[in-house]
């Protein structure tokens, strides 16, 4: 275990007391130290919103880029340098709305990619309105009669889409936290942490009162996440009882890294880069000729 | 001369068309190959033409001495593009106003490709062999050079099929010489100097200089004309290791290949100009980051989807200021096939030494006209590769002090550190930040200071930007001034002036911004008559030129119908506005 301070940096942190985002930024320093990652092993990406200010607050590498295309950028970078971990920080508009696209694809795609979606259920640093995640009947400045769509149900999807580890935690237990961001380090291809994370300013609905009701640990229930249709069953579960812990995992899929020729001689980026030889420029001519 | 081939999609004309011209150009003749195709799979109308001489051609020119047309719309349409003596080859079965031809004073050349394709090759669909058989046969090219393309190109296909059409091919050959050479004027004949050369189209050239550049990684989405760069980096990934990704859409596109830039491969996208539209946001996240990544825009007309398999310089604008804010870029406009491959190694080098986004512009006409060119043109072993201040491992192990990812210096560039070093963990970031990358979106003096350094990078940009290439006599009358693939059509407008005893000569620009404006001013300046030729309806570039110089072109040569400018269509606009009477 190495020495959480490492992680620390002078930066001052802006979110709203009580704001479910420090039990995440807490959480993720805490699998880092645990796993021993050092600060420049990983690579954190973010969109924009409250949420994704984390890497920010963090001693580590990180590119915090624009609001919904954090998981392309971190798909490039890991192609890049597949040596790196890579952590994805996003909100749950930045990664589910605006970013929606990129989500789907990446489920396809399994790079070893730990996606941490902060998912508050409504736009946070806008300022209140809906989200793709609200539940229907919300109340916000843009949906004043209360959201009339279904709210988007992230695990289903994930597990639909072809994620190969899907987990749901709760920013309100940050121990049990870090645990579910540690398996989504270790699992080899793309992980989904969805993170149930109150926003005490804009959702007086899914409070931290409203989910310790309601959370139970699946790893108490019995759930093995190696079933799918369990898993398909869990990730439906909303209402009185609300999962969280690891709904699905699926061992032994070969990431997208791995099936890339280009790669299997290391990471692009730490080749030498030289002009080609004369024969190699010779045949690229030849082609044309 | 100029000989082209036309009919429906799917009728072999685009891949007979590039047989033929390997022909000729095997025969040691210079050519310039410029093709239209329709946005449809099957059926429409497409063409190929080659032009063919014994010098070297620089642009295609209006006009055909033969038409080989394997449909009654590719007679209809292209039919009056044929030139007075010129012939139309046709098989004996298609339907067409002969009289309507003939009038016009067109030779017909009616043959039996079909019934040679059945009969002779067991095969209606080795109709256009006979037609290329019988193409050479009335401009009597040796057989011998047609037969080793059919050999080497169906070689694939099995003994069997090479020996179907090398007999259909000589049947046409053969009965076309008999029957029509000697009523056609033009001939072609192999040269005695037969040096290799290479037969390549922009965007090929294009690929080669980012695979010569050291380009690792590529991402896109497919959107003609820029396609073709994504496909032909894919059937090449493998063996010069490179990583190529088709994204769900151009969005992340850029942002993987920022994503690989950022983490230090080197990295490109290939888009036209509605997947441009797209990856605004992102090319200004690379400009605040400092990320160094190659954005190749192909044009075609627009606005919207317009025209996707035609031709416009419609975009220059909106490449140098697409985006929010203000930020340092670099656009760059090869001008022909030879310098899309130098552009392209050189965009890399600026992208990374500046660390800032490079684009480079070229259109449909360029991307898919192909040129036959020595080899020497193309010094793939010998391409400069600068990283610009990126630090070593070993500078990094020294640091004394933290590591400024955005440090500010005098020239504006901060050294680069790759992730992955102890020493120097930092943060890239969208938002205005400080030295270390991190958040400061609220303080004046930082901001003065990081927006300072950016543009304090854009200033200096400038020296390492070319002046425009000069062509033709000094002192001259009339001064064609142009950007992009207006190149050879330019040229070869000048050499005609100049033979008519007009004294004419030409600016080409390929860097364009940061406007070279310090060695560009006093040559537009000099200019007598400043006349302006672009593949645009507004006149972009003079009014870049007008913005940076002051100087206003006298004359305007335009053209925004889709098609490329050709010599023809740049005298014949200054003729109307009488700009040498
Ligand atoms: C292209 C673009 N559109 C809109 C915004 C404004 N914006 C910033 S954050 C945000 C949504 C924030 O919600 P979420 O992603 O759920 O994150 P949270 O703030 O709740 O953590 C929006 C709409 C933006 N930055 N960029």
């Amino acid at each position: 275990m190495l020495d959480l301070k490492l992680y620390n940096n002078p930066v001052k942190v802006t979110w709203c007391p009580g704001c479910g985002d420090y039990g995440i930024l807490n959480a993720v320093k805490s699998a880092l130290a645990q796993l021993e990652i050092y600060p420049h092993e990983v690579l954190f990406f973010s969109g924009i919103g409250c949420g994704s200010k984390l890497p920010d607050y963090v001693n580590a590498i990180a590119f915090t880029t624009i609001h919904g295309r954090a998981l392309p950028i971190a798909m490039g970078a890991k192609l890049a340098n597949h040596d790196l971990h890579v952590i994805c920080i996003t909100g749950d508009g930045d990664g589910y709305g605006i970013g929606g696209n990129h989500f789907l694809n990446i489920l396809r795609r399994n790079p070893d990619v730990v996606h941490i979606a902060e998912n508050n259920m409504v736009y946070g640093l806008t300022k209140g309105q809906y989200a793709p995640t609200s539940q229907r009947g919300f109340v916000t400045s843009t949906t004043p009669e209360g959201s009339i769509e279904i709210a988007f149900n992230p695990l289903t999807t994930a597990i639909n889409g072809g994620a190969t580890f899907v987990a749901r935690g709760f920013s309100g237990d940050p121990k049990h936290l870090a645990k579910l961001i540690m398996a989504a380090i270790q699992h080899k291809g793309y992980a989904l942490v969805d993170v149930l994370q109150p926003c005490v300013i804009y959702n007086k609905i899914n409070t931290y009162d409203y989910y310790r009701e309601r959370v139970y640990k699946l790893e108490e229930a019995g759930h093995d996440p190696a079933d799918r249709s369990a898993a398909m069953q869990r990730a439906q579960e909303w209402g009185d009882r609300i999962p969280i812990g690891i709904v699905y995992q699926a061992t032994g899929e070969p990431t997208y890294e791995d099936q890339v020729a280009a790669l299997r001689a290391g990471p692009l980026a730490k080749r030498r880069l030289a002009p080609l030889g004369p024969e190699q420029a010779e045949a690229l001519r030849r082609e044309f000729f | 001369m100029t000989l082209r081939l036309a009919g429906e999609a799917g009728q072999g004309v685009e891949s007979g068309g590039a047989g033929f011209a390997q022909a000729l150009s095997h025969g040691g003749l210079w050519l310039h190959t410029y093709t239209e195709y329709m946005s449809r799979i099957r059926g429409g109308l497409n063409f190929f033409q080659i032009r063919v001489s014994d010098h070297p051609l620089w642009s295609h020119t209006e006009g055909t001495n033969i038409l080989v047309a394997f449909s009654p719309e590719a007679v209809r349409d292209y039919g009056p593009h044929i030139v007075p003596g010129g012939a139309l080859l046709h098989d004996e079965g298609l339907k067409f106003d002969h009289d309507a031809v003939a009038r016009r004073g067109t030779q017909l050349f009616p043959m039996p490709l079909t019934k040679i394709a059945q009969e002779v090759g067991g095969n209606k669909i080795m109709m256009n062999t006979a037609g290329l058989g019988a193409l050479a046969g009335i401009i009597e090219y040796p057989f011998e050079f047609v037969a080793d393309v059919i050999k080497k190109n169906f070689k694939r296909k099995g003994d069997a099929v090479v020996e179907g059409n090398l007999k259909v091919a000589a049947e046409g050959y053969r009965i076309a010489q008999e029957r029509y050479a000697a009523s056609f004027d033009w001939k072609v004949s192999p040269l005695d100097a037969r040096p290799h050369r290479m037969l390549i189209n922009g965007n090929q050239a294009l690929s080669v200089g980012a695979i010569a550049a050291g380009c690792r990684f590529m991402s896109g989405y497919p959107m003609t004309p820029a396609s073709s760069i994504l496909e032909f980096m894919a059937s090449h990934a493998r063996k010069y290791d490179i990583v190529v990704k088709q994204t769900e859409d151009e969005i992340a596109a850029i942002c993987m290949a920022i994503g690989a830039g950022n983490a230090g491969a080197r990295a490109m996208t290939a888009t036209s100009g509605g997947g441009f539209s797209l990856m605004v946001e992102a090319l200004g996240l690379a400009g605040m980051a400092e990320v160094p990544v190659v954005i190749v825009e192909a044009q075609r007309p627009g606005p919207s989807t317009g025209m996707p398999t035609k031709t416009e310089q419609g975009d220059l604008l909106f490449a140098l200021f697409a985006s929010q804010g203000e930020f340092p870029r670099i656009v760059l406009a090869p001008g022909t096939q030879e310098e899309c491959f130098h552009a392209a190694a050189r965009a890399f080098n600026l992208a990374e030494k500046w660390q800032c986004p490079v684009i480079v512009m070229t259109d449909f006409y360029l991307t898919t006209s192909m040129r036959t060119l020595l080899p020497s043109e193309f010094p793939i072993e010998h391409v400069t590769i600068d990283r610009g201040e990126l630090l070593t491992s070993e500078q990094l192990d020294r640091l004394a002090g933290p590591y400024l990812r955005y440090k500010d210096t005098p020239s504006g560039i901060s050294p680069r550190a790759l992730p992955g070093h102890p020493k120097a963990v930092h943060q890239a970031c969208s938002d205005e930040h400080d030295e270390y990358g991190h958040f400061e979106d609220e303080d004046a003096a930082n901001r003065l200071k990081m927006a300072g350094k950016r543009m304090r990078k854009f200033r200096n940009i400038v020296e390492d930007l070319r002046a425009p290439t000069i062509y033709g006599p000094e002192r001259a009358e009339v001064t064609l001034m142009g950007w992009g693939s207006s190149y050879g059509a330019m040229r070869e407008a000048v050499d005609l002036l100049n033979a008519r005893g007009v004294r004419a000569n030409m600016l080409h620009f390929v860097d364009l911004w940061p406007f070279p404006e310090a060695k560009a001013a006093p040559l537009i300046e000099a200019a007598r008559q400043l006349v302006a030729v672009e593949g645009n309806q507004t006149g972009q570039f003079a009014h870049l030129v007008r913005a940076m110089t002051g100087r206003r072109a006298d004359r305007l040569v335009l053209r925004w119908d889709g098609r490329p400018l050709s010599p023809e269509y740049i005298l014949a606009t200054l003729e109307e506005a009488k700009v040498h009477a």
